[in-house]
């Protein structure tokens, strides 16, 4: 029996509209006074899904997957009823609960056990099954000591375990989950997937929305995968993270922007192409630890301004690595309107393993303010960083290494002695 | 099992066009969640003014010194009923102080609650009808002031009291029908905060506050109650204070345009409420 069904699912929205169009009654009055002189004109819309049709059975574990901005998160808050579809429609057996963040509604002046209620009651808990609950979720949240101290006085850490707590205890039939598993320290993260894996052996039907391709394999069977807005594949696990991963998705390795007057940007400058290279300067969406990782960003600079390219690394848990600029001087002057291709290189031996996402930009410095983006394509370009072969920070070492960079380091060491106390602590150096 | 509504087994999610649905078995599933909601508003809200509930008496208390001295002392104004005119003038501040906070919460209350809008689903209704039941916990505040206020004049209340909880009910339909349009034009035309002040300056003067009804024609009477707080002020006095019949049609005519803008405010409200997500 079908725990959700989806038909044609579609979503659409006029271009500006996702986000905040804080139009005012002027800007509507504006419009319309236009519409009257020049007759109707077309709004731009665009569709963030599109005839999306898949069946979940009772008691399945469903992951999505998809680039940034390939609808994922739409499909989510449609068949939580946040949004409205615009065509098709999908069939819901059972009562949902949606977690599409963590800590809706939480309350910085409240108390830890005053928000327990609050955000419980927010994502559908009954008064009653919350306080049957309660012990339970602040077990998990290990904050005991600190019920009754307002949420504004916890460490940040504090207030996402707690969250997360109120969250795991939610039961209902059907559970729709975003990427909130990216939060909190490893030892709590490893809790939360282990309470999601619970999840899925209940017998609940998991709707499950992650970046990290290692937890949707442990966690799903069966994934679907999205780009643009349509659903492109559907079936096992590794099957359909093999087609994510490597698959005819075209690379994303390489973006190009051919339409001059559509390509992102603004009115001073406007990016043309993005491209992840390797040290000769081929594009190359799967690199080696040991190899240098070079980002090109060719972009047009339409008045004459002092802007700079940008970068920033995001991993596949949506963590940032590091942000760059390009900091040559010549980028410190005005600079004439023309084409510009600019490359950072990322050194060998910095990066770890696993898929890594570029936002890329062009900046111009306000002083004393943020930097001013003319131009800026979120998940731009994908790679792949993977371990082949050679002398890496791996050394003997042959289990997964984490974190977001893997130096290899310069290592000294020296035996200094017998293992007696008076053997020296310090290394010698040449000074010494 | 638990959580969450008693909603049919199977769902069907789609476009519902211009269909408006009122779920009102949706809306009593959800009861729980407007109980947090306005316990939260109300907890915060006395969390963090020095001097908390004190407001709900020093707005109406003060209001009624000022405008017994300008007016009454200074411009003569008369009451009616023949009562000392700070009880005339503090009987209809008070819902009449009910009635702004309810607008200026619930104008801005779609938009402030943002992130449970796009992150949550539960009948957006509860938002701007959480909003009207909130400032009543203040009503009931200052209300005590009107019994102390009893005392000091040595007067016994009438049996005319009965009619209270009803002139209530019916500025919170009044002020439920208002706040139900400008919370859902507020996502849409960020002007309304703006405009709130506004307005309720000027309803403030077209509202029988600081003079009584029967100082106008029995015609200029009739368009006054045109103005849903016209019967609203004017019925609350009369159960406080009245002597003699109560003013039925004014009332009726009233109510009438208070349930004709709470209808007319649920319309909108629930053709617009499906875009809120996307607009915000």
């Amino acid at each position: 029996m079908f725990a959700v069904r989806a038909h044609d699912l579609g979503k659409q929205y006029r271009l500006g509209e996702q986000h905040s169009a804080i139009d005012t009654l002027r800007d509507h009055l504006a419009h319309g006074l236009r519409t009257l002189v020049r007759g109707r004109t077309k709004r731009e819309t665009i569709w963030a899904l599109r005839d999306v049709s898949f069946e979940v059975s009772e008691g399945e574990v469903l992951g999505i997957i998809g680039r940034n901005g390939a609808g994922k998160t739409t499909l989510l808050r449609l068949l939580s009823r946040i949004t409205e579809p615009t065509a098709g429609y999908a069939d819901i057996r059972g009562r949902v609960g949606s977690l599409l963040e963590v800590g809706t509604g939480f309350h910085a002046e409240l108390t830890g056990r005053e928000n327990i209620f609050l955000n419980g009651a927010i994502l559908g808990m009954r008064r009653a099954e919350i306080a049957r609950k309660f012990d339970e979720i602040v077990d998990f949240a290990g904050i005991e000591k600190f019920l009754d101290t307002p949420v504004k006085r916890y460490s940040s850490g504090m207030t996402v375990r707690l969250a997360f707590s109120v969250a795991a205890h939610l039961e209902p039939e059907i559970l729709l989950v975003d990427e909130v598993l990216a939060v909190g320290d490893a030892e709590f993260q490893k809790r939360c997937l282990g309470k999601m894996e619970s999840y899925g052996q209940s017998g609940r039907t998991v709707l499950f929305v992650s970046h990290s391709m290692p937890t949707m394999a442990r966690l799903c069977p069966r994934l679907i995968l999205l780009d643009s807005g349509r659903l492109i594949e559907d079936g096992p696990a590794e099957h359909v993270i093999g087609r994510y991963l490597h698959g005819d998705l075209g690379t994303s390795a390489h973006r190009v922007w051919r339409d001059a007057t559509a390509a992102p940007g603004d009115d001073w400058a406007r990016l043309r192409s993005a491209r992840v290279v390797d040290a000769g300067g081929a594009v190359a969406d799967v690199l080696d630890v040991s190899e240098p990782v070079g980002i090109e960003i060719a972009f047009d600079l339409l008045r004459r301004e002092a802007v700079f390219p940008w970068i920033d690394v995001v991993d596949e848990g949506g963590a940032l690595v590091f942000s760059a600029l390009d900091t040559n001087p010549v980028w410190s002057e005005p600079r004439e309107p023309g084409r510009y291709v600019a490359t950072a290189w990322i050194p060998e031996h910095l990066l770890n393993e696993g898929t890594l996402h570029v936002t890329v930009s062009v900046k111009s410095a306000l002083l004393g303010r943020k930097p001013w983006r003319h131009a800026e394509v979120e998940s731009a370009l994908t790679f792949q960083v993977v371990e082949r072969a050679g002398p890496t920070a791996r050394g003997e070492f042959s289990g997964r290494i984490s974190g977001p960079v893997r130096p290899l380091l310069r290592w000294t060491s020296e035996a200094v002695g017998a293992q007696e106390e008076d053997a020296p602590l310090l290394a010698r150096r040449p000074s010494d | 099992m638990s959580s969450v509504s008693a909603t049919p087994r199977v769902r069907r999610i789609q476009p519902s066009r211009r269909r408006v649905r009122l779920d009102l078995r949706e809306l009593w599933a959800y009861r729980e969640l407007l109980f947090f909601l306005i316990w939260r508003d109300v907890k915060v809200k006395y969390k963090q003014t020095a001097f908390g509930a004190a407001w709900a008496i020093i707005v109406p208390l003060v209001s009624t010194v000022v405008f017994t001295l300008v007016l009454h002392r200074g411009l003569h104004l008369k009451p009616e009923y023949k009562v000392p005119y700070p009880l005339f003038v503090f009987t209809a501040m008070l819902p009449w102080t009910y009635f702004t906070a309810c607008l200026s919460a619930s104008s801005t209350s779609i938009v402030g609650n943002q992130s449970l809008i796009t992150k949550v689903f539960f009948p957006r209704l509860i938002i701007p009808l959480g909003s009207v039941v909130a400032p009543v916990i203040d009503f009931l505040c200052a209300f005590t002031v009107l019994v102390g206020m009893f005392l000091w004049y040595g007067r016994t209340p009438h049996w005319h009291a009965i009619g209270i909880p009803f002139f209530l009910g019916m500025a919170l339909l009044t002020a439920f029908g208002v706040g139900l349009w400008l919370s859902a034009l507020n996502v849409r035309y960020r002007d309304v905060p703006y405009a709130v002040p506004f307005l309720t300056t000027i309803w403030f003067f077209v509202t029988p506050i600081l003079w009584g009804i029967t100082a106008v024609k029995p015609r200029t009477q009739t368009l006054l109650a045109l103005n849903p707080m016209t019967g609203v002020i004017d019925g609350f006095r009369w159960a406080v204070l009245g002597k003699g019949l109560p003013h039925y049609g004014i009332y009726l005519e009233s109510l009438g345009i208070g349930l004709a803008i709470t209808l007319s405010g649920l319309w909108y409200f629930k053709r617009v409420e499906r875009y809120f997500a996307d607009l915000i």
